[in-house]
Order: structure tokens, then sequence, then C-alpha cells
């Protein structure tokens, strides 16, 4: 095999390759990236038998063939040649080295066979649909910061993709939840998705997606079965398995009755929140919410280490209401706003409260309150 | 050299009988009456208190430990004249001393005495470091003129009233620091009083072996002799560099310990660190039913001493012991800390069912830690839970219950599993 590409290109299959890898493992073979070259193209594997992708680059094919290398090597080396270099791979086949050369830097790596490479079992595809990065983008941006860590329950550590009945009709949605705070972010249907399975995406495939959607003219092409999920561009594709579990009813715990409206700008109220939380020195910082009156009170009493208290002019004209929240909860749902005021629907201080941006239905919010 | 009669308190000089009662209880030590840190610790304390409560024990072996396949807890020392010692498997115990008599124990009367002795030390100074029921450290530096008698005559006093008041019998170790004054209670049990003045502290522990250190076990020792060192005299050979460069912090502190320098202060509110229970069984247990009964009984008294200590913990440990002796601990991290029964049983019951085992186990143990104050645990419900909040109301009323009609005025039927 031996082939030339320029160093940019390298670099960002490269560099998709070795983010999949799993750092620490104990399979030398899953540290390393599977180049093959064939045609005027280059594609470059990696996986961590959960996650897998394929960046397909275009190259000036010398030797077709393929082998390994380790991910994260390969990519510290491109990383660190400099912009715009004509990058040279070979491998000799039989001596169990590959090279690199730009300029006059020159490095040998060691390989492993190809043939020790898994490749992750094709499926079928129960759904196949195309969909703007855009939409795809705004669908996992506003939802994963809720998605749990907890490794006990399982079944949230991922975004939960499905087709459900949104406020404007089918809808593709994304939910994510920690028992803590929840987001469902609704899009419009796409044509050919109305028959796919409810699917959890991992939280890393979430990670690793992300870095399709950046181009917001690029139309993803997904793919569904129950077992997996598949997202592509026409140079990268990314496979995933997907959880196996049930997702839990999240309509159950969405309010419907919650009555106590609150309308703030979002920007002002993170400030606010992010401002008085500072004088708690606790690992889970609650801050209290007093309501009257267009009036908001932001307080925090830490007993060991201070108090802070701050007003916002806001729209409220409901009965005076005292209710408390983790702030990290709160900024982080805050953050999520960017068009319009947020507008919180409260019920009492003991009962989950929801929150959208405007009069927007398309993405809500749900945040359980903290006892202060 | 200054002298004190253990008996009568008489304060004199040296001599090897008391000049006012003539009895021989006679300790004698050139700075007997400059040392003020102290270690008390009682003389067989659980068979001591059985035997204060049943006089038929009294010149009976005693051994308080859980059933046959239980261990030692404590032994009294008829039994342990006869090889018994604490922690040793009852039957091998059993074996040694077949006419023992073994007893229950009994915590809550251990307790009531542990607290009838706090009050006779709190007499004395309020800076009590206690370190189990049985034992604790006393500073009484600057006590002389609030007490008008010396440290060394305040303790001797101290284990006499025990003597008399509570019919139960203590050994002192008073010396210049904690490390030293745990040692020197060791040296003359039962009913002993030693001492070891900073003048002899080095070539007292010259000769003996690092394993005296607190915390350095079998593992630690092995460490030690590897790099050459079983005694106090080989630990002094070291620089301290080349100790902290092998062992690291724990090489500093081996240097100072080797001089007998312990800087740490008898401090009367040592933070709790964990607050767990197990059980061993009397025998080996598979059943998925009667685990979880045990899994829940001990997630209950968990969450009674944090709550009793206004105390709760972000994270739930399980332990487990198989048939073959071998440990299994899993621990999780909470959202937020906790202190409620039902919490805690469902991370551990969660635990169990992640470790895959069957069993059959021979212990089981539930605890937690990451200790914090009560005021941080509990305050955010789960929205994917809507019952946790009807659990937790459910237990705090049953609290209640128990305070005002006993503690086992309301059980739950997984407890009677």
């Amino acid at each position: 095999m031996k082939f030339s590409i320029e160093r940019g290109t390298l670099l960002r299959a490269v560099g998709q390759a070795q983010s999949v890898v799993e750092r620490r493992n104990t399979i030398p073979i899953l540290a390393n990236v599977l180049i093959e070259a064939e045609g005027d193209k280059v594609s470059f594997r990696a996986t961590d038998l959960d996650i897998e992708v394929v960046d397909k680059v275009t190259a000036q094919v010398e030797r077709p063939g393929a082998t390994t290398v380790p991910a994260v090597t390969l990519h510290e080396i491109v990383r660190k040649l400099p912009d715009g270099a004509l990058v040279e791979l070979a491998d000799d086949g039989a001596a169990g080295r590959m090279t690199v050369r730009a300029g006059r830097s020159h490095f040998t790596l060691a390989t492993l066979p190809k043939e020790d490479f898994p490749v992750m079992a094709s499926s079928e595809y129960s759904s196949n649909f195309s969909a703007p990065a855009p939409v795809l983008r705004r669908l996992f941006d506003k939802s994963k910061f809720a998605i749990s860590t907890e490794e006990t329950r399982y079944y949230l550590n991922g975004v939960y993709m499905h087709v459900a009945d949104g406020e404007g009709g089918r809808a593709l949605r994304c939910v994510a939840t920690d028992g803590h705070r929840l987001a469902r972010i609704d899009a419009p249907l796409p044509e050919g998705a109305e028959t796919m399975p409810g699917v959890i995406v991992p939280r890393k495939t979430v990670g690793e997606l992300r870095k399709l959607l950046d181009d917001d003219d690029a139309q993803i092409a997904v793919s569904v079965s129950e077992t997996k999920v598949r997202f592509a561009t026409p140079e990268i594709t990314l496979t995933s398995k997907v959880i196996d579990g049930t997702f839990p009813d999240y309509s159950r715990v969405i309010p419907t009755a919650n009555a106590r409206r609150l309308e703030v700008d979002a920007a002002e109220f993170a400030q606010a929140v992010d401002r008085v939380a500072t004088v708690s020195s606790e690992r889970s910082r609650a801050v209290k919410l007093a309501l009257e009156d267009d009036r908001l009170t932001l307080s925090v009493n830490a007993p060991d280490s201070g108090a802070a208290e701050e007003e916002l002019a806001v729209a409220y004209g409901d009965e005076r209401l005292e209710i408390g929240f983790n702030a990290k909860y709160l900024l982080e749902i805050a953050s999520q706003v960017d068009r319009e005021n947020a507008v919180f629907l409260f019920n009492s201080a003991g009962d989950p409260t929801l929150m959208r941006e405007g009069n927007d239905a398309s993405a809500v919010y749900v945040v359980m309150p903290m006892r202060v | 050299m200054p002298a004190l009669c253990r008996d009568c308190l008489t304060v004199f000089q040296t001599g090897r009988r008391c000049p006012a009662c003539g009895r021989p209880r006679v300790i004698a030590h050139p700075e007997l009456f400059e040392l003020t840190i102290a270690h008390m610790d009682c003389d067989a304390f659980y068979a001591a208190v059985e035997k204060r409560d049943n006089p038929e024990l009294r010149d009976k072996p005693v051994i308080v430990g859980g059933g046959r396949r239980g261990v030692v807890s404590t032994a009294c020392y008829l039994a342990r004249i006869r090889g018994v010692r604490s922690a040793m498997p009852m039957f091998k115990a059993l074996d040694l001393c077949p006419e023992a008599v073994v007893v229950k124990p009994r915590g809550g009367a251990y307790a009531e005495a542990s607290r009838a002795i706090r009050a006779l030390m709190e007499d004395l100074t309020p800076a009590i470091e206690p370190l189990a029921l049985d034992e604790a450290f006393l500073d009484l530096t600057g006590t002389m003129r609030l007490h008008g008698a010396p440290p060394a005559l305040l303790l001797a006093r101290l284990v006499k009233r025990m003597e008399e008041e509570l019919g139960l019998s203590g050994s002192i170790g008073l010396s210049h620091n904690k490390f030293l004054a745990k040692l020197a209670s060791d040296l003359d049990k039962p009913r002993g009083f030693a001492v070891i003045g900073r003048a002899e502290t080095e070539d007292f522990l010259a000769d003996r072996s690092v394993g005296l250190i607190w915390g350095v076990g079998q593992t630690g020792r092995a460490a030690l002799e590897r790099a050459g060192i079983r005694t106090f005299a080989d630990l002094r050979r070291w620089q301290k560099q080349d100790l902290m460069a092998r062992f690291g912090s724990t090489g500093d502190r081996l240097w100072h310990l080797a001089r007998g320098q312990d800087s740490r202060r008898v401090s009367p509110n040592a933070p709790v660190k964990s607050i767990s229970n197990e059980t061993t069984f009397a025998e080996d247990i598979s059943d998925p039913d009667l685990l979880d009964g045990h899994i829940w009984r001990m997630a209950e008294k968990v969450s009674d001493r944090a709550k009793a200590k206004g105390r709760a913990g972000r994270v739930v440990v399980l332990k487990l012991k198989r048939a073959d002796h071998r440990l299994l601990t899993r621990r999780h991290a909470l959202a937020e800390p906790t202190q409620f029964a039902d919490r805690i049983y469902r991370e551990a019951r969660a635990l169990f069912d992640q470790t895959g085992e069957t069993g059959p186990f021979r212990l089981i143990g539930v605890g937690l830690s990451d200790i914090v104050p009560a005021t941080q645990a509990d305050l955010s419900g789960d929205l994917l839970d809507p019952q946790a909040a009807v659990r937790v109301g459910a237990e705090r009323a049953s609290d209640t219950i128990r305070a005002r009609f006993g503690a086992r005025a309301i059980l739950k039927g997984r407890a009677l599993r």
C-alpha cells in the first residue's frame, strides 16, 4: 500500500478515528485504525466494537493495499505536521511497518495484520431516511445535556430517538433524562421515517455524530434498525449499536397542568443564577426562587460559606411561590434558550417544573425541584 | 522518683509499697507527673459487662460472639489463658476451651456501659477521642490547676471509679503522644498502668516490631520487610527522603514514628468516614429471598445510625464474602447523598444484582461512605420514580412510630424474610 494525501484531509479522517478508539483497552487491534487504499480513495476505519466510523477520502493511490496502525500515534504525528504538507503513507506488507513521510520528516509505525481488524457485521435497516444536518444538530444538541451517566440506569445513558405525535403532527423526537431533568425536542418527521423503531443512541455516539453535523447544507442519511443506527455523509459513515433497553414512559413525567407562569429573559436569568450560586460550596448548589408580583428573587443560603440574593424583573402574576433548584440544572436548561424568553410553568414547590422557549412546544424541558 | 499508689492514690517518692496503705500496686516513673496524653482501654470489655450483669458467669470462661459460625468478639481473661483470642473462629475457640460459656453480644448494654465510662472521663477533660466503645484517647494537658492533681493521679482515679462505680476495669497508657499512649495501655493489661516517658521513647521502641504501627498490617509489614525493616531500630537507620521515595507520604509518617514522634491531636470530633453494618450467617446462604431480607435489614440499621447521627452518605457499599472466604466489595456513588433505608436498600440491591453472583455467601454487609451532614441529603426527587417520595414519606412516618413505640413496632414485610 502506498498513497499521498493532503495533511488537512488526513488529520480530519484520523482525528475521527482516534476519538472512537477506546483509550484503555486490552485488545491491541482495537487501538488501531484500518487504512484501506483502492482506486483514488482511501478509507480510515476505527471501532470500539460498539461504534464504527469509516471516513472515505480522496488520495493519490500509487499502490493499493491495506494495513492497521495505532490511531492515537498516527493522529499525534499528523497533528504536528505543518499545515498544507503532503503526506505519504506506505507499507511494504511483510515487514510489519508503515512509514509516514512529509517533507523531511520520516516516521515508522508498527502495524498489525488487517485480517485481525474486527469489522462490524452489516445489518438490515428497517428504516432509511434523509435529514438536513441542522435539524439533527438541534435535536441532539438540545437534548444531550440531560443524558444520565448513572450506569445502574443504563437505558438512560443515551438519547431516545423515536417517532411521536408532536404539537404540529407526527414528529421525529429526541428525549434524554437522568431523573433530575428531562429534555424533549421535536422536529418535523422526515419522509421515510414513519416506520422507524425507537432507539436509544448511546452518549458516545451522540458525541461522534456531532462531528458530522457542522455543515449547514449537508444532508445526513439515517438508517435505523432495532439494534443499530447509522448516520452517513458522502464521506463519513458512523454506525453504532443502540442501547439494549426500554426507555421509560417519559410522557407521564411531563407536567400538563402547571398553571403558574413565569416569563424571564433567559440570559439575564442564567447570569443571576450563576452569580448567586457562587457563595455555595456544596457539590449540589441549591438556589431558591421566590416569585411574587412580577418580581423574582433568587437566593442562596449556605450556612458555612455565605449568602447571596438578587432580584429580577419578570412577568409573573400568580400567587406567591418559593421553590428550590439545583443551580447547575437551571443553568443548563436556561442556556438551551437562544431566541425568545424562557417560560417556566410551576405547580408547587415539590412538583416538576416545565420550561420552554416562548410558546414553542417543539422543545420542552422538565426539571425536578430541590428542597431548600 | 515520683510514685503513685493506684489503690489509695497516695503520691510519694520511690518505694515498692505504698507508705500509706502498704499495698504494692505502685507506679513510679521519673516523668510520671509531666505526661498528659493517655489512652484508656477497657479489659475484655464485652465479657466484663456480661460478668457484671450475670454474676453466675464470674468464675467461668466467657466468650462473647455469634453462633458456631461466628467469630470471637471478646474473650474474658479466663478464656484467654486457654488461648482464645478476639477474631478467632468460634469453633476453634470452643476446641481450645470447650467449657466456655458463649454469650451473644448485647450491643445496647455495651453502649450503655460505654456512655457511663464516657461520663466519668468527661469529669476530667473535654478532649476525649473515642476509638471504640471500650477505648479512648484523653488529652489532659493543662488540667493540673483545674483539678489540683496531675494527670497520672486523675487517670488512676478514673479506673478506680470505673471499678467501684461501674464494675468494669480498664488499663491506662500514659505518654507524650497518641501513638505511644496506645502502645503503653497494652503493656500491662489487665488493670494496667504503663508509662512511656520522653527520655526512654527511643530505647523503648528500638527492638519492637514495626507491626505495632497503626495502619501497618500484614501487607505493610511485608513491604517494610522487603526493605529490610523489621524493628523500629531498622526504621531509624533510614533517611527521611529515602523512606518517602520508597513509601510515599507514609514514609514521612514512618520516619517520625520511628523516633516516637506523633503530632496528631486528640480530637473529640473525629469525622465519621463511613457507617456500615455486616453479618456473618450461621450457615452459608444462597437463597435470594433470604439475602434480600438481610440486605434490607442491614440497610435499615445503617439508615437508623445515619439518622441518629444526623449524617448521610453519598456512596453505598455492598460487601459479600463467598463460601471460600473471598471478599467482594462493590460501591456506587449516588446523584445526591441519602440517609433513607429505602434508597440504601435499592442501591445495595442493584449492586448485588450486578455482581451476577448467586452465592453461597457467608457474610453480607451494607454501608454508606463519603459522609456529609444530613442537611445536604435527599433534597431532590426523581422524575422517573414518583413513588420514591411516597416511600420516603412512609419511612419518615414509620421512624416516628418506631421512636415512640420501639424499634420493632412496625416492620416491612421484607424485614421478616
